[in-house]
């Protein structure tokens, strides 16, 4: 076991909310997400999702909880034998719809963020830019009540990453609480909006 | 109040043009978590090799058990005397005073000494025709008919024949039924012992394959997981590729060895015009599994692929729950 990372630390998500991650670099925002995501499990502490303690969660409990968020990874994680419109579909093909029920609004979601044209090129010849946009548009298209974005715009340039920032507002205005991990001071500035700030282990709230 | 949900006219009508613009098959079918086919195809020959061998060795015993079948059937209800001839006694005395006493036994139903005549003609096909017998000192026989059921006291019957006519042996064909039947039903129990052998090692087989295709595809596992695929969801993804690798495989190899059967059994018809078969056919009866023999090789390819589908099912569900906390 190395040293704790995340100690004494206790915040909530409210519905609907905006705010961002932030910290210097290894300060834990990703593994954070992770927690969050019940993709780690806490070696002791409470995360409470959806009023439920989630250490005590049934299979089928843990998969309903995962559909309702959305997730862009630092590292993207895109399946790299599937086309991009296959990898941003993939959230509503794993909930069983029938492909010409989403097909219009994956290939739609695609062009928003710019990748109308490559939406059949499979991920290992694409771009970083274009990588971080699929991952994005995979978070966003199950419309999750609850949006993580690790780093997404830290591989697109100034212009495209307001966009993106943007996307992610409409997204809260329609409902989705977004928390978008960063430490980008500019896009920071862009927007503002509560700062839950990670430093030694411990987190704070700049509001 | 009222939500109205519905579009205006105009973007309806942008909308229709978009979808007809869509290219119609976006998806490829791909399947979800990457497909190692080399190794696939690696698992399907040794599938396909195991249910060839499992399938030949059920062959095998039913062919046993039909031939050891039909030897009890031809030679259970017979016995014989063996006359030997002797220079300083009169053969022809001897026969029937053997016959007069298998006559007063309670279990023998009839009795039937072999004329000389007859006893020669078995010989001609091993000392030619034409040869004066004679002169030979050809041992003479006499074929006991035994009732069904519990059979007459053997024992007791040989010694006195044998005091009273010491140039008589009985031969108890059931003693070599015996043998025989035991030995076929070796034969049966090691085709069992094999088949059972070569469905376990499938299993082995199917599952190190399938732990190895998912701890390849365990980053894939981990992002489905996370976009909320449950696990049946994606065991089905796994499970049914492994299927479909079990029932090619043993339909593979089933449809080999029945191939084999039937060339096997079509050689040795058309060899059996040859006289020197029939001894062989006498062991092994034709060589025709029958129909029952071709129900079972079809039943051993089906139960190496319903045990494929079991345990990749099995070990998918098992890994699936390992990982469901994606424990990287
Ligand atoms: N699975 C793990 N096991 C042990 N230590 C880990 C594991 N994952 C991350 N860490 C450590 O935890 C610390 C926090 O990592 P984390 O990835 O959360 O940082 P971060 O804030 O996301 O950094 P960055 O801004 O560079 O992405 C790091 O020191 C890292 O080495
Ligand atoms: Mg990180």
């Amino acid at each position: 076991m190395g040293p704790e990372v995340l100690k004494d630390i206790s915040f909530s998500i409210e519905p609907r909310s905006f705010q961002y991650l932030t910290g210097p670099s290894g300060a834990g925002k990703t593994t954070l997400m992770r927690l969050i995501l019940m993709a780690l499990q806490p070696t002791r502490g409470l995360v409470n999702l959806f009023g439920q303690d989630v250490s005590r969660l049934d299979a089928a409990t843990l998969t309903a909880f995962r559909r309702r968020m959305g997730v862009v990874f630092q590292d993207f994680r895109l399946l790299d034998h599937l086309t991009l419109y296959e990898n941003v579909a993939l959230p509503l093909r794993v909930l069983g719809k029938e492909e010409a029920s989403y097909r219009a609004e994956v290939v739609e979601l695609l062009r928003w963020v710019g990748l109308g044209e490559r939406m059949h090129a499979v991920p290992p010849v694409l771009s970083g830019g274009e990588k971080q946009r699929a991952a994005i548009a995979r978070a966003l298209i199950g419309r999750p009540e609850l949006l993580l974005a690790d780093e997404p715009t830290g591989n697109v340039d100034p212009g495209l990453g307001r966009r993106l920032l943007r996307l992610f507002m409409e997204l809260q205005a329609l409902g989705t609480a977004v928390v978008i991990a960063t430490h980008d001071l500019g896009l920071m500035e862009l927007y503002d909006a509560p700062r839950l700030v990670l430093a030694d282990g411990h987190l704070h709230v700049d509001a | 109040m009222a939500i109205s949900m519905s579009m205006p006219e105009s973007g309806s009508r942008e909308f229709e043009r978009e979808e007809r613009t869509l290219p119609s098959n976006l998806r490829r079918d791909q399947p979800l978590v990457p497909v190692d086919s080399v190794a696939g195809r690696a698992l399907m020959a040794v599938i396909a090799i195991l249910t060839f061998l499992a399938a030949l060795s059920a062959g095998a015993a039913v062919l046993a058990a039909r031939a050891s079948e039909q030897w009890r059937s031809a030679v259970a209800d017979e016995m014989t005397i063996q006359i030997r001839p002797d220079s300083r006694r009169d053969i022809e005395a001897d026969i029937a005073r053997a016959v007069a006493m298998a006559q007063g036994v309670a279990g023998i139903e009839s009795v039937r000494a072999v004329p000389r005549a007859e006893s020669d003609k078995l010989l001609e096909p091993w000392l030619g025709a034409g040869l004066d017998l004679v002169e030979l000192p050809v041992p003479r026989l006499i074929v006991l008919k035994l009732r069904p059921g519990n059979g007459p006291d053997l024992a007791t019957f040989g010694a006195t024949l044998r005091r009273e006519v010491p140039s008589a042996i009985l031969d108890d064909h059931r003693l070599w039924v015996r043998r025989l039947s035991t030995m076929a039903s070796t034969i049966v129990l090691s085709g069992a012992a094999v088949v059972l052998l070569v469905l376990a090692a499938a299993a082995l087989a199917v599952a190190f394959a399938t732990r190895g295709a998912m701890a390849g595809s365990r980053d894939s596992v981990e992002v489905l997981h996370l976009v909320g695929a449950d696990d049946a969801f994606i065991a089905r993804e796994f499970q049914s590729r492994f299927i479909r690798l079990g029932l090619r495989g043993g339909a593979v190899g089933g449809f080999a060895a029945i191939i084999v059967i039937a060339l096997l059994g079509w050689l040795s018809s058309r060899w059996s015009a040859a006289p020197e078969a029939e001894q062989l056919q006498a062991m092994f009866g034709a060589f025709e599994i029958g129909w029952s023999g071709y129900v079972a090789v079809i039943l051993v390819a089906m139960v190496v692929a319903a045990i494929s589908g079991l345990v990749s099912r099995f070990t998918v569900r098992h890994y699936l729950r390992v990982l469901a906390w994606g424990a990287a």
